[in-house]
């Protein structure tokens, strides 16, 4: 479905990755982790197109889109959420909603139910500082499920929410798990969530490497959670 | 009303009209309608009218839309609003203008809101211009508002369109447990000019103000937003005023805020900037193009 071929991206004479080859299958859960700065946010940018890498090849289901801009590769079916939602003056949860199912009328909401937000209460709020990060990170995971895209990538959803959250997010991942129909990639650093990859992708210094599910206890630094979900 | 003059009206003015209503044409009374509980007069000193609301009215709409579709025109105008004690207030103005020739048009017109104790006002008031001529569409509203004790008013201004000179000054006298709230939203254009100033007084003792200002300034287009807020009682105001700019538009704020009362607090926040780079790229990881994406941000912020 996708594959990276050699890719490698530098960014002020620093190289944040280097001559990655990777394959994503149809259906599958991926996992990426690594310490912070390794590249995986960049790398997840590549995919999207958010980011240009100086070197190598990108291609979906055998075709070549390096040079596709973002929307095209949202509509070919690749979805991002961010790891910093992004906040719009004057723009409903609504209308954001609308845009991510392509203007389909919102059925039941059930997505905002999916992600723990009663509609009644959220739909005519605006995507601005009113809301907290918490409410803001599960409107951008939303907005994702929304697209049902082909291949649905999230950036580290676990930072910036509290525990509940954090709870309702996994229940999330493993319905999705369950029933979604297409790959998902997500970054993460938690164990509770690699614990569902049906593959572990290593990113260190810019590097890529598999890593075996089993061996997860060796990469995870087990982290304790303080309750507003920041880690220590 | 033929159908150019129909169109302005709708552009301008969202109202059903089934309160009193005085439509100016062309610098003059077009059609007129009082209400058992509002009365609209000539003026008699000066062109304009004056429309006396009577106290405990329960619940008032009235509509006041000016035209002007004569290429040349001058048109000035002053209106003056007696709000009686508790009494509530829908009042729908705006100006349309058409100049499909050579000579400028102008509209100027003052507003003087006198709003009675314990009344609540709420005003909207929409600029529209059209017209391929090469004659400027000018508009210069002057609004003075004096809220008696327990009084609260808000404003609603919006220009999206087609003004290509306006000059906006609003003055206000807070007295005693009054409430002033002002939305303003102008996008210029092209090499439109567009100033708004907002020149308030807080004397009476928990009197407050908000103003947000939205602003979007494209092309060769100018803004300049000015807020003057003087609190000489126990007070608060709060200026928002957030403008976008693209390509070589440019928007100035100057905010002058000063407090004569220890319990005074008053606050300025203006944001100018490009639109975001994140909310663009959020948008098109949406599926908007670049384009779509950018109508869409600034759809928003002036809603």
């Amino acid at each position: 479905m996708l594959e990276l071929k050699n890719i490698s991206l530098e960014k002020e004479g620093k190289k944040i990755l280097d001559r990655i080859d990777l394959k994503l299958e149809e259906k599958k859960f991926y996992v990426m982790t690594g310490p912070n700065g390794g590249g995986k946010s960049s790398l997840a940018k590549v995919i999207m197109g958010i980011e240009t890498s100086q070197k190598g090849q990108i291609f979906w289901n055998k075709e070549e889109i390096g040079q596709k801009s973002i929307d095209a590769r949202s509509k070919m079916g690749i979805g991002f959420s961010f790891q910093q939602p992004i906040k719009f003056k004057g723009i409903k949860i609504k209308r954001l909603l609308e845009l991510a199912s392509k203007n389909k009328k919102l059925r039941g909401c059930g997505v905002l139910r999916q992600v723990g937000l009663c509609p009644r209460e959220y739909l005519e709020r605006e995507v601005d500082s009113s809301l907290s990060g918490g409410e803001l990170k599960r409107i951008e995971i939303a907005s994702v499920l929304l697209q049902r895209p082909k291949l649905a990538i999230f950036d580290e959803p676990e930072a910036g929410i509290d525990l509940w959250s954090f709870n309702n997010l996994i229940e999330v991942f493993k319905d999705l798990q369950k029933n979604y129909a297409g790959t998902i990639l997500v970054i993460s650093h938690q164990e509770k969530i690699m614990e569902m990859a049906d593959e572990i992708l290593l990113i260190k210094n810019g590097r890529l490497e598999i890593v075996e599910k089993n061996k997860i206890a060796n990469l995870v630094i087990k982290k304790k959670c303080d309750s507003k979900g920041g880690c220590i | 009303m033929n159908n150019l003059e129909n169109k302005l009206l709708k552009k301008v003015n969202d109202s059903p009209m089934t309160g009193a209503v005085n439509i100016r044409k062309n610098g003059k009374m077009w059609q007129r309608k009082n209400t058992k509980y509002v009365t609209i007069s000539d003026r008699k000193d000066r062109g304009g009218i004056e429309i006396r609301v009577k106290d405990d009215t329960p619940f008032a709409l009235i509509d006041i839309p000016v035209l002007i579709t004569q290429s040349g025109l001058t048109d000035t105008v002053r209106n003056d609003f007696y709000i009686g004690k508790n009494a509530k207030v829908l009042i729908y103005a705006g100006c349309g203008i058409n100049n499909c020739f050579e000579k400028d048009s102008f509209h100027s017109g003052e507003h003087y809101f006198y709003v009675g104790e314990n009344s609540s006002v709420k005003y909207i008031e929409k600029h529209y211009g059209e017209g391929k001529g090469r004659g400027k569409r000018v508009i210069n509203p002057v609004t003075q508002i004096f809220l008696e004790k327990g009084a609260k008013m808000e404003i609603e201004t919006t220009q999206i369109e087609g003004i290509d000179d306006t000059n906006r000054v609003t003055r206000a006298i807070l007295k005693e447990k009054t409430n002033l709230i002002v939305k303003e939203k102008i996008m210029t254009s092209g090499s439109q000019k567009a100033m708004t100033e907002f020149i308030v007084k807080l004397k009476g003792r928990e009197s407050s103000c908000r103003v947000i200002s939205r602003a979007v300034a494209t092309e060769k287009s100018e803004q300049k937003f000015v807020s003057n807020i003087k609190g000489n009682e126990k007070c608060f105001a709060h200026i928002a005023c957030d403008s976008i700019i693209k390509d070589k538009g440019r928007v100035s704020a100057i905010p002058k805020i000063k407090a004569n009362h220890v319990e005074a607090e008053l606050v300025h926040e203006a944001t100018i900037g490009k639109i975001a780079g994140e909310q663009l790229v959020k948008l098109m990881s949406l599926g908007l193009d670049q384009k779509k994406a950018e109508e869409e941000i600034i759809q928003g912020f002036l809603n």
